[in-house]
C-alpha cells in the first residue's frame, strides 16, 4: 500500500489508563503527528500528547471586551446623538442606566465567541474524516479508546510504526485509509 | 476496595451514591441511548403527549383570538395593566433559572451529582424561556411589530429607549435564551456523536450526524471543548443572576408601592431558583419512574435538590418578612397600606395561600425521611410551583390594584382567555419536553462516563506524565 493512500495507523484500547500510557510512550518514541480519541474528556491525554494551552480563553476575552464596548457605545450613540430623549430631566449620557445592557452584551458576545471559537479551533463542522473509515471507530463514542499515528509524521513507517503500536498491547491495530 | 472495580465501587462522597454500582462505559451509553434509539416509547409518554398537545392547541386558539380581537379579551384594565401575562412571564423565566444553576453553577462547584440531571434541566430552561417570551411579546398588543424593540436602523428614524427596564429585559431575556441554547447544544455535541454512531436507521444517522458536526472525540478537541464548557459556565453564572435581577427591575424601578423596593433583586433570584428546583423535581420524579432511571437519578439527587429548595425557600421567606417589616418601619403610609391590603384585602386568600405554599409547606423538607421519599417530594414540589405562581400574581396584581389614589382603585378578574393562554403554555412546555425526551438523550452520556470509577487514569501513569 502506498503511503499517500494511508491516513495512519490506529490502535484500539480498553480503558483510559491504557490509552494515556500508550500516548505517552508514543510521544516519548518521538511521534508528534498523532491524536487520541476517547468517549469522554481525559485531562491527562492533553499532557500526554504534548498539546499546548488553548487559545480559547483569549478569544473569549476579546469577545467579551468587544461586546462590552459595543453595547455601551450603541446606547451612548443612540441616547445622546441619534435619538436624544429627555426623560424626567435626566442627563442624556445617563450611564448607570446603560450598565445592564452593557453587561448582557458582554456575556452574549463572549458566549458566542466561546462556542464558535471552540468549533473553529477544532475545525468543526467536519463531515468527513478518515478515522471514520475504520468501522470499529464507531465505538470511540461508546467505550473504546483509540490512538492514531498519522502517516504525515516524519517518523511514520507502515511496518515500523505498526510494530511499535503492537508493543503497547492494544486490542488491535488497523490501517486508516485516507 | 480497588477503585477500578466497577462492580463494587461507588462514586463521589456521601451516600447514597450519584450512580448505582455495576455500570461500565458501555452499559451507561446503552441504557441512556436506548431510550431514544431502541426502547419502545412508554405508554405514559403517549398519554402525556396527547394531553400536552391538546393544551398546545388551546394555546394556538388563545393566541389566534388574541390577534384577532386585541388584548381587550383579557381581564386587564385600568389600573391593572399588568396581570396574568406578566405573572406568567416572571414565573416561566424563574423556572428556567434552575436549569442554568444546575448546569453552570454546580459545574463550577464541581458537584458530580449535577451530571445526571443537568441535560433535562437545561432543556427545561429553554422551553420555559420560550413560554416566558410569548407573554410580553403578545402583551405589546401588536406582536407583529415586536421587532421595534430591537435597535436597528430604520426608515422611521426611531431608536429604543435604553433607560427603560423594559429594554433591559429585552436584552437580558434574549441573551439568556441564546446562551442557554448554546450551552445546551455544546453539552449535547458528544452525545449526538454517540447517537450518530449507534443509530440503526439511515434518517437517524443522517440527522444526528448533521447535528454532531463530525465530532470524533479527539483529545485535542476535548481539550478545547472542556475549556469552552467551563468558560460558558463561568459566563452563564453571572448571567443567570442578572436575568432575574433585571426582571425584578421591571418592578423595582417603578414607584408603585409593593414594587419600589431594594430587596427585589436578591429576593427574585432566590425565588427563581426555588421555583426552578421545584419544577425540576416535578419533572424528574415521574420521568425517572416511567423510564426506570432510578440508577442514574438516585435518592441522592432528590435529596440534594430538596435541600436547595429548603435553603432558597428560607431566603424567599426572609424576603416576605423584610417586605412587611420595611413597609412598617419606613413609616410610609402607602407601603403600610399595601402590605395591609395584601394581608386583609380582596386578594387576601391568595396571599395566605402563598405563605402556606412557599413558607410553611416546604418546612417538611427539614426531615430526611421526606427528602428521601419521592412521592412526598413530588407533592411538595407541586405545592411550591403553585405557591411561586401565586407569589408573582400577588406582587403584580395586588400592588397595582390599589395604589396612591382610592379613586383609581380597581379589581382584576381573569377571563377564560387569560387561563387559556397560561394553560396553553403549560401544554407547549410539556409537549416540547416530551419531544426532547423522545429524540435526544435526556441524561448527558459522556458526563455520566466521566463519573464512573473506571474513568480515572491510574496514579502511576499520572506520575509519569508529571515528569515531562
Amino acid at each position: 500500500m502506498k503511503a499517500s493512500q494511508t491516513y495512519g495507523l490506529i490502535a484500539e484500547f480498553d480503558d483510559p489508563t491504557a490509552l494515556v500510557s500508550a500516548t505517552h510512550r508514543a510521544y516519548q518514541a518521538g511521534y508528534r503527528r498523532m491524536d487520541a480519541y476517547s468517549p469522554f474528556p481525559i485531562e491527562e491525554l492533553t499532557a500526554a500528547l504534548g498539546a499546548h494551552h488553548s487559545k480559547l480563553p483569549l478569544i473569549v476575552l476579546i469577545g467579551g471586551v468587544c461586546g462590552c464596548i459595543g453595547g455601551y457605545l450603541l446606547q451612548y450613540w443612540v441616547a445622546t446623538i441619534a435619538y436624544p430623549l429627555n426623560i424626567g430631566g435626566k442627563g442624556l449620557h445617563s450611564w448607570p442606566a446603560f450598565i445592564p445592557i452593557t453587561f448582557e452584551c458582554t456575556i452574549l458576545v463572549a458566549a458566542l465567541a466561546a462556542v464558535f471559537g471552540m468549533l473553529a479551533l477544532n475545525g468543526l463542522p467536519m463531515p468527513y474524516h478518515p478515522v471514520f473509515n475504520v468501522s470499529r471507530f464507531a465505538l470511540a463514542s461508546r467505550n473504546r479508546f483509540f490512538l492514531c499515528i498519522e502517516a504525515t509524521d516524519p517518523q511514520f513507517d507502515p511496518g515500523e510504526t505498526r510494530r511499535f503500536l503492537h508493543t503497547l498491547q492494544p486490542r488491535e491495530v488497523t490501517t486508516v485509509a485516507d | 476496595m480497588p477503585v477500578d472495580d466497577p462492580v463494587h465501587a461507588t462514586v463521589g462522597a456521601g451516600t447514597p451514591a450519584v450512580i448505582a454500582p455495576g455500570y461500565t462505559f458501555g452499559t451507561v451509553t446503552d441504557k441512556i441511548s436506548s431510550i431514544v434509539l431502541t426502547r419502545r416509547t412508554p405508554r405514559g409518554w403517549y398519554v402525556g403527549f396527547a394531553i400536552a398537545f391538546l393544551l398546545t392547541m388551546v394555546l394556538l386558539v388563545s393566541i389566534t383570538y388574541l390577534l384577532v380581537k386585541g388584548i381587550g379579551i383579557w381581564g386587564n384594565n385600568q389600573p391593572i395593566g399588568w396581570a396574568f401575562e406578566i405573572t406568567n412571564f416572571v414565573c416561566w423565566i424563574g423556572i428556567g433559572h434552575a436549569g442554568t444553576l444546575i448546569s453552570a453553577v454546580l459545574l463550577l462547584l464541581k458537584q458530580t451529582w449535577r451530571t445526571s440531571i443537568n441535560r433535562f434541566a437545561e432543556a427545561m430552561t429553554l422551553f420555559a424561556v420560550a413560554c416566558a417570551g410569548l407573554f410580553p411579546a403578545l402583551h405589546t398588543g401588536r406582536p407583529w411589530l415586536d421587532y421595534w424593540l430591537l435597535p436597528y436602523p430604520n426608515t422611521m428614524g426611531l431608536w429604543p429607549q435604553f433607560r427603560s427596564p423594559i429594554m433591559w429585559d429585552v436584552f437580558a431575556v434574549t441573551t439568556y435564551a441564546t446562551v442557554s441554547l448554546l450551552f445546551w447544544f455544546v453539552g449535547l455535541l458528544p452525545d449526538l456523536a454517540t447517537l450518530r454512531d449507534r443509530s440503526q436507521s439511515r434518517v437517524g444517522r443522517f440527522i444526528y450526524g448533521l447535528l454532531a458536526m463530525g465530532w470524533r472525540g479527539s483529545a485535542r478537541h476535548w481539550h478545547q471543548y472542556d475549556t469552552a464548557y467551563l468558560l460558558l459556565a463561568g459566563l452563564a453564572t453571572p448571567l443567570v443572576v442578572s436575568v432575574h435581577t433585571v426582571v425584578s427591575f421591571d418592578f423595582a424601578v417603578a414607584i408603585v408601592p409593593g414594587w419600589h423596593t431594594t430587596i427585589f433583586p436578591p429576593y427574585f433570584v432566590a425565588g427563581a431558583i426555588y421555583s426552578g428546583f421545584a419544577m425540576v423535581l416535578t419533572l424528574a420524579i415521574p420521568i425517572r419512574a416511567v423510564y426506570g432511571l432510578e440508577d442514574f437519578i438516585t435518592t441522592r439527587h432528590l435529596e440534594n435538590m430538596a435541600k436547595v429548595m429548603l435553603v432558597t425557600g428560607l431566603i424567599v421567606a426572609y424576603g416576605y418578612t423584610v417586605e412587611a417589616f420595611i413597609a412598617w418601619y419606613s413609616g410610609n403610609a402607602y407601603e403600610g397600606f399595601m402590605i395591609w391590603n395584601r394581608i386583609t384585602g380582596p386578594y387576601r386568600s391568595l396571599y395566605w395561600a402563598l405563605l402556606f405554599c412557599n413558607v410553611l409547606a416546604p418546612q417538611v423538607l427539614w426531615f430526611r425521611r421526606v427528602r428521601q421519599y419521592a412521592p412526598g417530594l413530588f407533592v411538595v414540589s407541586l405545592i411550591v410551583n403553585v405557591g411561586m405562581w401565586l407569589e408573582r400574581f400577588v406582587i403584580v396584581v395586588t400592588s397595582l390594584h390599589r395604589d396612591f389614589l382610592p379613586s383609581s382603585w380597581g379589581m382584576f378578574r381573569p377571563t377564560v382567555w387569560d387561563f387559556g393562554l397560561y394553560l396553553g403554555t403549560i401544554g407547549l412546555f410539556v409537549a416540547l419536553l416530551l419531544l426532547f425526551l423522545r429524540v435526544l438523550p435526556m441524561i448527558s452520556i459522556f458526563e455520566m462516563r466521566t463519573i464512573l470509577p473506571s474513568a480515572k487514569v491510574d496514579e502511576d501513569v499520572r506520575e509519569d506524565l508529571r515528569v515531562i
